[in-house]
């Protein structure tokens, strides 16, 4: 009895230090992994300067009208360095982009829209345009702001204004319930803005943290790595790149 | 070898569902001057290996884009070259000594199975029920399937439901919108590989991936390796707290 509990003692140890042996090589593999994000990060850096200096030729022309709509989804932690968007936003209206959508989960960009707007020296809220204006050439820019309330809530929404539509009507026919028919009652209860061309993302990780499904079908997703990295650089080369994507849109 | 690496890998967590766009068949084909069809085969091979090397790591949920909706509109002998593929390889599956058989896979075939050949949905629908009772790992094939699609059918059933039910005033919920998607019978995936290097979503899983890594590797699918798993794997792991921190916020 002594001599079995001694041999499965003994057994626990090496599996207790085989464990510690597995566990050290899976940190330095993420060390490993992290040094050769870092040194990557310098390398961007590097070539975005060289960007911005204006010695590439190649991306001084910028073909944006391919860019009809823009979204850039930032980390709402990140969402309160109001000066460091507005930057960002001068940079987009420089190259030209003339409609966009600014998107964080919790809405800190919503609540301070008015002041993003003010600091802007021609920009205007993508909501006081009229029909008419959405449809002239652009004259300035015009900015939409979004938040998970305009996502998964805003479907939510649509789904219990088509309900009571449904039920008005007495209706049982399945074939009510259509793609442009949810697109429509989706627009009625505010969530009302185009499908993004391309999504830039300013978060730790790339993902779209949310940004509204039902306009990001066949939307380019970008990551630019977090806010505080942002440069003009690597602003010009991710809408660069995207003007040299060609879809098939599945066909 | 690999099961010392995936030994290491299982030191830090591994994700509970691993998507795939598995995008690149044709121009696989084209590369290595295949005939048509030739670059699909290529394609599911890559596929059976990833499912192999997911299952033995530890990954519980797997799903894959099989065919969209909006791949209907290929040409006629694409989609039936593609069709024929996925009806032998389903009925594959009801074999002895398949992988469902080999992993205890529980397979659903998720989409509106109704634009589907009578052949290739009675296929589906016998695999389904032929695997009911397995338990250990769950692979769902996206067919006939598109996020837009997916939420006009929820929204839908959702309706259907509410009318149902007599004197039901309670509005739609959106535990009820979850509960009727295609993907509702699995938990929201951890990240998600698309492969030749393409940054859009193309309408799939796009009301799931809030919180998903998504990845992006330049490997045609047929070429993909267990080295583009295992990164998979690393990255999910490099963004695991951030999510998790996420997901509490949202509680």
């Amino acid at each position: 009895m002594d001599r079995k509990q001694k041999v499965r003692g003994f057994s626990c140890s090496i599996h207790q230090i085989g464990n510690l042996g597995l566990r050290l090589l899976w940190s330095m593999v993420h060390l490993l992994i992290s040094i050769g994000y870092f040194v990557a990060a310098a390398a961007k850096a590097v070539e975005s300067r060289i960007i911005s200096s204006g010695l590439l030729t190649r991306y001084k022309e910028l073909n944006i009208s391919k860019l009809k709509y823009l979204a850039v989804v930032i980390e709402s932690d990140d969402a309160v360095q109001t000066s460091k968007i507005v930057q960002l936003l001068r940079w987009l209206e420089a190259m030209g982009v003339k409609r966009m959508c600014l998107y964080d989960a919790q809405g800190v960009l919503k609540k301070s829209k008015d002041s993003i707007v003010k600091m802007l020296d021609n920009a205007v809220l993508l909501e006081e345009l009229g029909e008419k204006d959405l449809m002239e050439k652009p004259k300035c820019m015009a900015l939409e702001f979004a938040s998970v309330s305009d996502g998964k809530e805003g479907v939510v929404k649509a789904a219990n204004l088509l309900f009571a539509e449904y039920k008005e009507l007495g209706n049982r026919d399945e074939q009510f319930f259509t793609e442009a028919k949810i697109g429509e009652a989706l627009r009625a209860v505010g969530c009302k803005g185009p499908e993004p061309d391309l999504l830039l993302v300013y978060a730790p990780v790339r993902c779209h943290l949310g940004f509204p499904a039902w306009r990001t079908r066949y939307t380019e997703i970008v990551h630019m790595g977090s806010l505080k990295s942002m440069s003009l650089g690597s602003l010009t080369k991710a809408i660069y790149k995207f003007t040299r994507v060609r879809q098939n849109y599945g066909k | 070898m690999r099961s010392c690496l995936f030994k290491v890998l299982c030191m830090g967590p591994i994700p509970t569902h691993f998507s795939f766009i598995m995008d690149g068949n044709r121009r696989y084909a084209k590369k290595m001057d295949m005939g048509e069809g030739a670059g699909h085969r290529a394609g599911f091979f890559a596929l059976v290996s990833v499912l192999k090397y997911c299952y033995e790591v530890g990954v519980k949920y797997i799903s894959v884009y099989a065919f969209s909706i909006d791949n209907f509109k290929r040409r006629p002998e694409e989609v039936k070259t593609i069709m024929d593929l996925i009806l032998e390889k389903t009925e594959g599956l009801l074999e002895e000594g398949s992988i469902a058989d080999q992993y205890g896979v529980r397979v659903y075939f998720v989409g509106n199975l109704k634009l589907l050949s009578e052949q290739v949905r009675i296929a589906a629908e016998k695999v389904m029920e032929a695997t009911a009772h397995n338990t250990r790992c769950v692979l769902l094939i996206c067919i006939a399937y598109t996020s837009c699609d997916e939420i006009v059918n929820s929204v839908r059933e959702c309706c259907k439901d509410k009318m149902e039910v007599v004197n039901e005033h309670s509005a739609i919920q959106l535990v009820d919108i979850e509960k009727h998607m295609y993907m509702g019978v699995a938990p929201d995936p951890d990240i998600l590989l698309r492969s030749s290097g393409e940054k859009r979503l193309s309408n799939y899983q796009l009301w799931q991936t809030t919180h998903c890594t998504l990845y992006s590797p330049t490997a045609l699918w047929p070429e993909i390796s267990l080295l583009h798993v295992v990164w998979g794997i690393l990255k999910f792991q490099r963004s695991y707290a951030y999510f998790e921190k996420k997901k509490k916020k949202m509680l």
